[in-house]
């Protein structure tokens, strides 16, 4: 089954920069058991935006994006994919599930994830992590598909590595392929989370290096992130998330620079270095 | 007489043969069933719907619990005790006389019993899949069948290949109790040499000699196996996957 195909016009929208919505998230829950994790978080995401959101860890700031593509089922709130509602349904734990397989397949398909730990899969070489999904969930030809998986490979930088195993790789470079793989899908916005949180610090540079390159092609990035150089030099929006809420947002030169909440001002300051 | 004469084996080749020749098909053929009826049995055994996971699991828990020996003469001797059974026998039925014949019942007895240690195996090694893996697949659209088709079942069955190597061994060597439903096999013809000649070390010996070798042929086939589907767990080789 072939995944979501994005109507041309809005691949040309993407080009010019146009303010096309891509994702819009309205007054979103989220709670395990009797602990409320977001407390009715809302956020709009156009093409060409590079948001980043920023807090102390336990803030909700993952599960915020985790809700996004439903790895994590909100409790309440709405989400617009592409101008489009999801539908929801109740599950019998209360949470609300995307109600049709198909378009949750869409919106996945749509929102690349970046990971953390990487996730990729290690029992595939580079190249078929990255040829894997376009294949098997998109339905390109194998060809196309690894035609692709090296023009990306190529793009981040890791192409040479494309016969090896994620084992034997560093963590920077592994975290490379991962975003290979999730470009792989030509999605319209790409998630990250925290993805350079488990690298060793000599090692955050290269992945920063290549967000930054994508933001400065234009493309729709949300970037869940400890690094604030990142947050204030690349990103046009910054959400600072506390205890489950959105405590300040804003342009990151202005939010970043002169914070108004005290929290953030107590999390800039724990965060200097 | 001599301590160890070799007139005995040489006399008696044929007969080894015969019984080489079974044992390798009884084992090979359980096998081959065991491991194919085992994927999708594990992924019934994982199923978080217990109607589905617990026939599965009182299968392997009664398979696992007793002797192969006990399942294997329950299967030759018990089959006639039903009257309908003999019933389909006289009838001459396609299907139900076949558990008249002691290859089919060794074959069914040693199949289901060497399913049901694969299926906890494979189920056990399912269960081990990094959780991220699973995620990643999740995020990048895969439905629960393609993730477990394209990222779970073929990750677990590499990783379980030291594991089935050992059950493929024990296999080898349970195959031996078909000679307690009239089968001659390796132990088998083992046993008829020594009856015939009364010379139980050149008859034992000689076919403790080939279920050695073979072993040696598993444990060699095991490793390239390793060396092919395990190599993304192996050490970096020297210059690999580093940066220059």
């Amino acid at each position: 089954m072939a995944g979501a195909s994005r109507a041309p016009t809005q691949e040309n929208n993407m080009n010019h920069k146009a303010s096309v919505e891509q994702v819009r998230v309205e007054d979103l829950h989220k709670s395990y058991g009797d602990h409320e994790v977001l407390k009715g978080v809302s956020l709009t995401a156009n093409s060409g935006d590079v948001i980043s959101i920023i807090g102390s860890s336990g803030s909700g700031k993952s599960t915020w994006l985790r809700c996004i593509n439903f790895l994590e089922c909100p409790t309440a709130g709405r989400i617009l994919v592409a101008g489009k509602e999801v539908a929801l349904v109740r599950n019998r734990k209360g949470e609300l599930v995307v109600k049709d397989a198909h378009q949750l397949q869409q919106i996945r398909t749509r929102l690349s994830m970046v990971f953390q730990h990487f996730n990729l899969w290690s029992h595939m070489t580079v190249l078929e992590n990255v040829v894997e999904a376009p294949v098997h969930v998109l339905g390109l030809s194998k060809a196309e598909a690894r035609e692709r998986a090296e023009r990306y490979l190529e793009r981040v930088g890791v192409w040479k590595f494309r016969d090896a195993y994620p084992a034997h790789m560093s963590g920077g470079q592994q975290q490379r392929v991962a975003i290979a793989r999730a470009l792989a899908m030509e999605p319209a916005v790409l998630l990250f989370d925290e993805p350079t949180s488990a690298l060793d610090p000599e090692l955050v540079g290269e992945v920063l290096k290549v967000m930054r390159s994508l933001a400065e092609e234009g493309r729709t990035m949300m970037v869940v992130t400890h690094e604030m150089g990142f947050a204030r030099e690349v990103s046009n929006h910054v959400i600072f998330v506390h205890q489950g809420r959105v405590e300040e947002e804003g342009d990151p030169r202005e939010v970043l620079v002169r914070p108004r909440s005290e929290r953030l001002q107590q999390f800039l300051s724990g965060n200097l270095k | 007489m001599e301590l160890f004469d070799l007139s005995v084996i040489t006399g008696s080749l044929p007969e080894f043969w015969r019984g080489l020749w079974m044992t390798l098909q009884l084992t090979g053929f359980a096998l081959l069933f065991g491991f194919f009826a085992a994927i999708p049995l594990a992924v019934l055994r994982l199923s978080p719907n217990r109607l589905v996971s617990t026939p599965v699991a009182a299968y392997t828990y009664f398979f696992r619990g007793t002797p192969m020996l006990v399942q294997l003469l329950l299967v030759y001797y018990g089959a006639s005790q039903w009257e309908w059974m003999r019933a389909a026998w006289e009838a001459g039925h396609p299907l139900w006389t076949l558990f008249r014949e002691p290859y089919f019942c060794a074959l069914f007895a040693f199949g289901l019993n060497t399913c049901a240690y694969t299926v906890e195996i494979l189920a056990g090694s399912m269960r081990n899949t990094p959780h991220g893996e699973l995620e990643a697949a999740k995020a990048m659209g895969m439905t629960r069948l393609k993730a477990l088709q394209r990222i779970v079942i073929p990750s677990a069955l590499r990783r379980m290949i030291p594991t089935y190597s050992n059950e493929v061994i024990l296999m080898l060597q349970g195959s031996a109790i078909a000679s307690a439903v009239t089968l001659v096999d390796l132990t088998g013809a083992a046993r008829n040499v020594y009856s015939r000649h009364f010379a139980p070390f050149e008859a034992f010996v000689f076919v403790g000699l080939i279920y050695l070798m073979l072993t040696f042929v598993l444990v060699g086939l095991f490793k390239l196996a390793e060396q092919r589907w395990l190599a993304h767990l192996a050490p970096r080789k020297a210059g690999a996957g580093r940066s220059s």
